[in-house]
């Protein structure tokens, strides 16, 4: 990793001059506040196996706090626990625990303010109202942490790693469950979320608002309330995402809405109320991604053009796709569709009939949802094959042109 | 009546036609499984087979083989024996026989492949005691069709058209008024709607638990709320009862007064 | 002794017991006789409890049976078309009604009678019809009971079968038992019926001997007798 060295290349020449302060029960400084008053730049904290009740801490020079055999800092849930205000720190090694509530103060674990180059690794926090908060902040690394809440209610929660105004953050190998939102990025740019795992939170596992140019691939999002959510942003890149069982009366795998030229990819939405749900969405390219067990795979609501989906794997989804308007410039080519009943007979994998992913059911369900109750009935499946022979409701050019006969591996 | 349960029963499971059918299942059993490679995918496929199809065979099998078994029903009415227990013991021989070949024909399958080391186990548990609610509940409604009417074709075709009727136009006319009535709050009616279908109440029931419970929350929280829970599932079990106990009423006054 | 007052039965608007009233005493053979839909099945059969009558009482040995079931017990019964259970064979069927009815049977000496020895093992739906009346036959008379009730017992019997017919018949009379035959044979009638009932139109016509049948109508034949009661 670049970035990684280039951390370690800028820390180097400050630890030359740098002194170590311990912190422990028999040591001079018996308090991480003390310890932290006495510090000079550079310098690095140890802090040793012991519960440690503190809050409030403000760091405002660039030090190194790392924890020795895993000791505790007890917030006593009264407020913020840890404030860095400087550039060049690194926090690691500790277990946070009581951060205060309020429902007027973001309290978090670890707040982070206009800082640069910073390292926040192999904290664990447990009961808290924010976890990690970091705003207008550049060049960070959030790695290993593991952040963990029992919430029950939206309003008495707060976000795991939550973020705004930043810019060149790593977000990677996270642990996030029982959050509001697992991650949160408002006006964020530049940054790379990855190989975390974000699972029954009460909202979102991740919740993108105004973000553009991010990246974020290989993560686990499980069980949440309403599953991923990426708003009002442009250039994202996701793929190799594992979309799971987001399965509730309003939930998704993925929330689109107001996004502009994204790229999603290789991405698996399993068991989904809906797979994807997209609006007002444009420019997107939807590949190899395999839609298997939802309720619906994709739906496409309004202001929706340019979209292109290709060599995407649709397995036993209730409804394949959810259209409420014309086709609408997007695209449909060369995808599998388990429902799909055509043959090949020139052998060239590709099925010589087209396929119509929008079931007339799909489109009375849209109008009616009530109408869902008549799910695999028969009468159902017989007025799905009559539309399918002569198309009358449903949008006549929207069809699959050339399905693949064989899923894509 | 334990006679004649018997009597039917080791009669019918010696017809060819319960041979066909035991085939019928396990065939379908080892092809589903073979094709899904997976128990709760294969569980899914068979349920629109078992809510279409076990009516419809179950409704054929009924009317047949009161028809076909009338001569020797006559000499059974000439034997000290009550009307009732005579009429009760053939349904019951039926109904049983059949649901044996549906138990055994698609277990074996489930089984060999490891329903029970399966999470879909509790599916195909309760897919198997629906599709048995509907063969105990077709065979008594197309009893009680048949007993009705002396003229073969005419209780065959009856007998037919409440099978379409259930299975089909109900669901059809359920559809257009949903649609019609769409401003109206819909979800309750809805809900007494499945209720007096029993086709679509173990449709229901299936689908609950497999794949739309959460589609249906979508939509209307009384569906969730009467279903998602175990009242729902004992409801729906105790009306799928009543749909057996109905019929069997009716065939039990009818045959007090029928001269044979 | 079996006793039918008043007895009234319809079939949607068609009337076929019209009043009936009826006696048989105990002991001998009666032979009930009338044109095609006289009433004679349907007047066995409301004997039987198969078919409820509208009106009118049943009574056998003194008591009311109509909604009744454990009198059949003591009635031997051949219906006019046998037809049984295809899948089961002949022995499944002779041990299953004897299993229903709680009473000693000879279904050997039957079953010796008729030569049915090569069929037992033989599925019911393979047989032809002689062969099943006459597994009809031994399912009727293989319990001893005092009233033995035959529709049209001759039905595709061979002439061997018939006279084994007729010796049973004449033996179970000799043993002091109630039959009532209904049949079309009027040879047969005229050789076995202590008396003979002619229903009409829901209605007793005639009861009494071949004898006075013929005295009354002055004919010497038994079937010019009949087609004279018709006529008149």
């Amino acid at each position: 990793m670049p970035f990684k060295s280039l951390l370690v290349f800028l820390l180097f020449p400050l630890m030359c001059f740098s002194s170590t302060i311990k912190v422990c029960k028999t040591c001079k400084e018996t308090s991480l506040s003390s310890a932290i008053s006495v510090a000079q730049k550079g310098d690095t904290i140890l802090i040793y196996k012991g519960t440690y009740k503190e809050h409030n801490l403000i760091i405002t020079k660039p030090i190194t706090i790392i924890g020795v055999d895993n000791p505790v800092i007890d917030g006593e849930s009264k407020e913020t626990i840890f404030t860095f205000k400087t550039d060049n720190f690194n926090l690691q090694d500790l277990t946070i625990i009581n951060v205060g509530r309020s429902f007027t103060k973001d309290y978090a674990a670890i707040l982070v303010s206009r800082s640069h180059h910073f390292s926040i690794k192999n904290i664990q926090i447990r009961n808290l109202f924010f976890g990690i908060l970091i705003e207008k902040s550049h060049f960070g690394l959030i790695e290993n942490n593991i952040i963990k809440s029992k919430s029950t209610s939206e309003a008495g929660a707060g976000n795991g790693i939550h973020m705004w105004h930043s810019s060149n953050i790593i977000v990677k190998n996270n642990d996030l469950s029982g959050l509001r939102d697992g991650i949160y990025f408002e006006f964020v740019s530049k940054s790379t979320i990855s190989n975390n795992k974000s699972y029954n939170n009460l909202r979102y596992g991740l919740h993108f608002m105004f973000s553009n140019h991010n990246e974020y691939h290989h993560n686990t999002f499980k069980d949440n309330g309403a599953g991923v959510a990426v708003m009002f942003s442009k250039y994202i890149k996701m793929h190799d995402n594992k979309f799971l069982h987001n399965w509730g009366s309003a939930s998704y795998g993925l929330l689109l809405k107001e996004i502009y030229d994204a790229e999603i990819y290789n991405n698996t939405f399993e068991q989904n109320t809906i797979g994807i749900n997209a609006e007002g969405s444009t420019r997107i390219n939807y590949k190899y991604n395999l839609f298997l067990r939802n309720g619906w795979a994709i739906k496409v609501r309004g202001a929706c053009y340019e979209n292109i989906f290709t060599n995407n794997n649709f397995i036993s989804n209730a409804f394949d796709l959810a259209y409420n308007s014309k086709i609408n410039s997007n695209l449909f080519d060369n995808n599998y569709w388990s429902e799909y009943t055509g043959y090949d007979l020139n052998k060239d994998g590709i099925g010589d009939v087209p396929f119509r992913p929008v079931k007339l059911f799909s489109y009375i369900v849209n109008q009616t949802p009530e109408t869902i109750v008549l799910l695999r009935s028969l009468f159902v499946d017989i007025i799905n094959f009559s539309e399918k022979v002569s198309p009358v409701f449903t949008p006549d050019n929207l069809v699959d042109k050339a399905p693949l006969m064989k899923e894509i591996q | 009546m334990f006679k004649i349960l018997k009597y039917s029963f080791s009669d019918l499971i010696r017809s060819r036609w319960s041979y066909v059918y035991f085939l019928f299942y396990l065939a379908l059993g080892f092809v589903l499984l073979f094709l899904n490679n997976s128990i709760s995918k294969a569980v899914i496929t068979l349920m629109n087979i078992i809510i279409v199809l076990t009516p419809l065979i179950a409704t054929i099998f009924g009317v047949m083989y009161y028809y076909n078994s009338k001569e020797f029903t006559e000499l059974l009415l000439a034997q000290p024996i009550k009307r009732k227990q005579i009429f009760m013991g053939q349904y019951l021989g039926v109904a049983i026989s059949l649901s044996l070949s549906l138990v055994l024909g698609l277990g074996i399958p489930f089984v060999a492949y490891g329903a029970f080391q399966s999470t879909a186990i509790f599916d195909f548990i309760l897919l198997i005691v629906v599709g048995a609610f509907l063969n105990f509940i077709f065979v008594a409604l197309s009893y009680s069709i048949a007993l009705s009417n002396e003229n073969k074709i005419k209780g065959f075709g009856y007998a037919i058209l409440m099978w379409l009727f259930l299975a089909v136009i109900y669901d059809g006319v359920f559809l257009i008024s949903l649609v019609v009535f769409n401003d109206y709050p819909l979800d309750k009616v809805a809900l007494l709607a499945t209720m007096f279908n029993p086709i679509d109440l173990s449709r229901i029931l299936i689908l609950l638990k497999l794949d739309i419970s959460a589609l249906l929350g979508y939509t209307g929280a009384v569906f969730k709320e009467f279903f998602g829970t175990n009242t729902g599932l004992i409801t729906s079990l105790g009306l799928l009862s009543l749909w057996v106990l109905a019929p069997i009423w009716r065939i039990n006054t009818k045959v007090k007064k029928k001269d044979f | 002794m079996i006793e039918i007052k008043n007895l009234y039965k319809s079939f949607n608007k068609l009337t076929v017991l019209d009043g009936l009233d009826l006696v048989f005493k105990d002991g001998g053979i009666f032979a009930i006789l009338g044109p095609n839909g006289s009433g004679k099945t349907t007047l066995i059969k409301s004997i039987l409890g198969m078919v409820v009558p509208d009106k009118g009482e049943i009574l056998v040995n003194n008591s009311d049976v109509i909604g009744q079931w454990a009198y059949r017990n003591d009635i031997n019964y051949l219906p006019q078309i046998a037809n049984f259970p295809s899948n089961l064979t002949v022995i499944e069927l002779i041990n299953m009604v004897k299993n229903l009815r709680p009473k000693e049977a000879k279904e050997t000496e039957l079953i010796a009678t008729f030569g049915l020895e090569p069929y037992l093992n033989k599925k019911l739906g393979n047989l032809s019809g002689g062969t099943k009346q006459k597994v009809n036959l031994v399912l009727t008379f293989m319990f001893d009971s005092p009233l033995i009730i035959l529709d049209e017992p001759t039905t595709g019997l061979d002439p061997i079968s018939l006279i084994h017919l007729k010796e049973i018949i004449r033996k179970e009379k000799n043993e002091g038992k109630t039959i009532l035959i209904t049949t079309h044979i009027m040879s047969l009638v005229e050789e076995m019926a202590d008396e003979i009932v002619f229903l009409l139109d829901g209605k007793i016509y005639f009861k009494g001997s071949a004898d006075t049948l013929k005295t009354q109508t002055k004919q010497h034949n038994l079937e010019h007798a009949i087609a004279s009661l018709l006529q008149s």
